[in-house]
């Protein structure tokens, strides 16, 4: 990089690092703001005298989340979901991304798959339908609802594709020639060279699925069903709807939200996330640049 | 040749689990479509529902509520849009200015943050920054202020979702830039500083130009989103005084259909929310293809 010392360079320097340094600030605070608010006393919070660092200490919520039930209930839900989830939608798009990989010489109905797929992507039948089927198919208010609801991601199925193609093909034909058949050379020669883009992939379905909450709202019927950010956004929303309300009542209504329990609540939800996220990010990175990756 | 047509066979049981879960899942709903031409009746099904035409349309466009959630839409919509496309932009430029390596690397890591963080999360967070007793309305207390209703308030609601997604995606959509900025040839900068070039027209002609491309593709590509206003955010931030503002498309077809269920007047909603998507993502995909040489698949 070329070394510019004027001072306007430098100013610029100065404040560039100052600018950057708010933004870094802008996005850890609200998290740090949550933490706080969650262990302060709580007449301190619910009269808002919080800021930048907790007033009084009280571990009380924490204690009241461990007594309750439903909480964890919602959160082996939500942990179940995404393991059962993720699995089922990975090997749903790997298999579907090796034939569709297959140039079309070696597999003549390719193109017409994956117009099939490609439409399907962009165009849906709206809420109304889709939740009329799964009810139609008996689904709502089991975990099957919200695990087969992620099903295939035809976005991720093309990403893979896109990576087996540009696998070299001296592999799949020396596996050929080795006598493999399509499901040894998937699953002995494809999969294992794309283990870092399979890992992508397996991280965005898994917070998809982490943080999905409106099948859970709409599919369970009752709240010991919910998957945990259900669990949160009941917790939250609860101002009834089609109702006049005024800016008054509004007041009075969040007046009644406890603060520091829900902030307790929502900092233990993000938890699972920060403890991954460093994994996430040596991925994720990589992920997105396949996405642009050209035929 | 004759083995790998034997392998087709294979290549069909391959595709036919995820087949049969997009037959059943989005291939079937498809069918749903035909609700929005009927007074449909759940007891009476698809089959036997009394058909009107265009009626659920016609009588959808009358109601006020429908103009509302189109313009407010647009709006919120073709605002995220545009700021996710700048601010991502300018944040990039930025950090590519900074020159210690330690430092570009911890403000990456914590800005990508959000985008892995959940609306209900954010919102409650959202919620209890900007709400009646939350920080900003105790920091402006100090200042002598009064406080203020920010959530209830419908006159800066479209302001605070377009600002709070950018704030959440900045980050993230940075990285795209990023990856275009490193492809940049060190020696344009040298040549340009022996020309005597100061640091902003090296910003302005070579890392700008640099970038260019990829702004104008992700435009393209992003003109499918001007009905997408954020399901997710607005759900978890709005309350029945801001749906002057902030109700959408998408809000509205759920509580048109879920809660008071109006199954057929909540279809057509979202079928026309679906068409008008689909025919502008077609567009951009061509367009992409024609002047980007960019493919899907």
């Amino acid at each position: 990089m070329v070394r510019n010392t004027t001072l306007g360079s430098r100013t610029f320097d100065m404040a560039n690092i100052v600018i950057l340094g708010l933004l870094l600030i802008s996005c850890i605070y609200p998290l740090w703001y949550t933490f706080c608010v969650s262990i302060s006393d709580k007449s301190a919070a619910n009269a808002g005298l919080v800021t930048i660092y907790p007033i009084g200490f009280s571990l009380t919520p924490y204690k009241e989340i461990i007594n309750d039930r439903l909480f964890f209930n919602a959160f082996w839900i939500s942990i179940q979901r995404t393991v059962l989830g993720t699995s089922f939608s990975l090997l749903m798009t790997v298999l579907m991304a090796y034939p569709l990989a297959r140039p079309k010489k070696d597999f003549k109905m390719r193109n017409t798959f994956m117009w099939i797929l490609v439409f399907c992507m962009l165009f849906n039948g709206g809420l109304i339908p889709w939740y009329l089927t799964i009810q139609n198919y008996h689904l709502i208010n089991t975990i099957w609802a919200l695990v087969l609801g992620g099903g295939v991601p035809v976005f991720d199925v093309i990403l893979i594709m896109n990576f087996f193609r540009n696998l070299p093909k001296e592999l799949s034909e020396a596996a050929v020639v080795d006598g493999a058949g399509p499901w040894s050379i998937l699953f002995r020669v494809y999969i294992p060279c794309s283990i870092p883009v399979l890992a992508a992939v397996a991280l965005f379905l898994s917070v998809y699925h982490w943080n999905e909450f409106f099948n859970g709202l709409v599919l369970m019927n009752t709240s010991d069903k919910y998957p945990l950010q259900t669990y949160i956004q009941q917790l939250v929303v609860n101002i009834p709807v089609g109702t006049n309300l005024t800016p008054e009542q509004y007041k009075k209504l969040s007046e009644l939200s406890n603060r520091t329990l829900n902030s307790a609540k929502v900092f233990i939800a993000m938890v699972p996330m920060l403890i991954v996220y460093p994994f996430l990010q040596r991925y994720f990175v990589s992920g997105i640049m396949l996405g642009a990756v050209k035929e | 040749m004759m083995r790998k047509l034997g392998h087709q066979k294979h290549y069909y049981l391959m595709l036919l689990p995820g087949m049969v879960w997009l037959v059943m899942f989005s291939i079937v709903p498809m069918f749903g479509i035909l609700m929005a031409f009927q007074n449909y009746n759940p007891g009476a099904g698809l089959l036997q529902s009394q058909w009107v035409g265009l009626e659920n349309f016609k009588y959808m466009f009358q109601l006020n509520d429908s103009k509302t959630v189109i313009v407010n839409t647009f709006i919120i919509a073709v605002g995220k849009i545009v700021l996710n496309l700048l601010i991502p932009l300018i944040f990039a430029i930025l950090l590519n200015e900074i020159r210690s390596l330690r430092y570009k690397k911890l403000v990456q890591t914590v800005v990508y943050l959000p985008h892995f963080l959940s609306w209900v999360i954010l919102s409650t967070i959202v919620i209890g920054i900007f709400g009646y007793y939350g920080v900003v309305n105790t920091v402006a207390g100090m200042f002598g202020f009064d406080p203020k209703l920010f959530m209830a308030d419908s006159g800066i609601f479209r302001q605070l979702l377009i600002g709070t997604d950018v704030w959440k995606e900045f980050g993230y959509n940075s990285i795209i830039y990023l990856a275009a900025l490193t492809g940049i040839n060190l020696n344009l900068y040298e040549a340009a500083a022996i020309d005597g070039a100061n640091r902003w027209q090296l910003i302005r002609h070579v890392t700008l130009p640099a970038l260019t491309t990829t702004v104008v593709l992700l435009g393209v590509l992003s003109l499918g989103n001007v009905l997408n206003a954020g399901f997710d955010q607005v759900y978890n931030l709005y309350n029945p005084l801001v749906y002057s503002t902030g109700d959408i498309l998408d809000t509205w077809v759920y509580r048109l259909g879920l809660q008071n269920l109006q199954y057929s007047l909540a279809t057509a909603a979202g079928l026309f929310k679906s068409v008008i998507s689909f025919v502008l993502i077609f567009i951009s995909y061509r367009l992409a293809y024609r002047y980007a040489d960019y493919t899907v698949f």
